[in-house]
């Protein structure tokens, strides 16, 4: 058992010895100039690549699909290079903000006659999505009338309030 | 973008308070700001914040939606109203009769959202109907 396990050992570390010596400064040599090829090139930042066997994998992110190809084709051009693994991914744009929405009129006044209802002596008008306030308020209450009418969509508040 | 600039230590504080799906336009010289907050205090933070920035907010130049993620069907809310009771009524809108109250700090249940304004709400006591949504603070 015992001489079993031990020359085991010994074989897997004399495979181990073989493959390093057959693989690794090539590997290790491509390594280098593939990270010298995506270094020259200044449209991507930020990739890495491991090589194994003369097969190169590039991870990271490219701004676009076209750096993501142009890096692919400077790699595989360095020498030794058998393969391409690509697993770079490409950064999304910006999400695009949806429009303003805007109340329509008749809906919007009757949600702020709803909101100025608790405060006796606001007066609002609503004409094209602006909301004029006037009248009177007590300063204790105005952010609270203001969180109620600015989430009814409006597109404006033309506030004319005298503050008590 | 000068919308931007003035109102840039409330931006700023949008992204630090964690709003989620926060959306900043600036259009015809309002800057539209909309977004959740995770807690009824993310918000008042804003609110104030803006109110320094814009005293009494005179400006008109903001128009700010932010809403409160916890405010959730089957969540428990504060009745925060000033001092009065709050009016539980028949339908969403104050021309609909009243129904029931909920007292001033009493703790109701959120049934269901009809919209931004109008929640459908269960008191302990059982009572149900349709309350100003202003008035209920998110609990926890």
């Amino acid at each position: 058992m015992r001489k079993n396990s031990f020359s085991g050992i010994l074989l897997f570390v004399f495979i181990t010895l073989f493959s390093l010596s057959a693989c690794g400064p090539k590997d290790s040599k491509i390594q280098a100039a593939v990270e010298t090829a995506i270094r020259n090139n200044p449209a991507v930042t930020g990739i890495a690549a491991s090589v194994h066997d003369g097969v190169v994998t590039l991870s990271g992110e490219c701004k676009d699909e076209a750096s993501k190809s142009e890096v692919e084709s400077e790699v595989a051009k360095v020498k030794g290079v058998k393969k391409v693994v690509n697993n770079c991914t490409v950064t999304p744009p910006p999400m695009q903000s949806a429009p303003v929405t805007i109340a329509q009129d008749d809906a919007l006044l009757k949600n702020v006659k709803d909101a100025i209802k608790s405060y006796p002596g606001v007066n609002a008008t609503v004409n094209d999505g602006v909301v004029t306030l006037t009248g009177d308020i007590k300063r204790v209450n105005l952010q609270k009338l203001m969180m109620s009418l600015q989430s009814l969509k409006p597109k404006k508040i033309d506030n004319q309030l005298t503050i008590k | 973008m000068a919308l931007q600039d003035k109102y840039q230590e409330l931006l700023n504080t949008a992204k630090t308070v964690g709003i989620a799906n926060l959306q900043v336009r600036e259009q015809e010289n309002v800057l539209y700001i909309d977004g959740e907050a995770p807690s009824g205090t993310a918000k008042d933070t804003l609110w104030n914040i803006y109110g320094k920035i814009d005293p009494d907010f005179r400006s008109g130049d903001v128009v700010m939606n932010i809403n409160v993620s916890t405010m959730i069907p089957g969540a428990k809310a504060q009745v925060t109203t000033d001092k009065s009771n709050l009016n539980i009524r028949k339908g969403p809108g104050t021309d609909q009769p009243i129904v029931g109250k909920a007292a001033h700090h009493e703790i109701v249940t959120l049934v269901s959202k009809t919209n931004d304004q109008w929640w459908l709400i269960r008191t302990d006591a059982g009572e149900e109907g349709y309350a100003y949504a202003q008035y209920l603070s998110p609990q926890g």
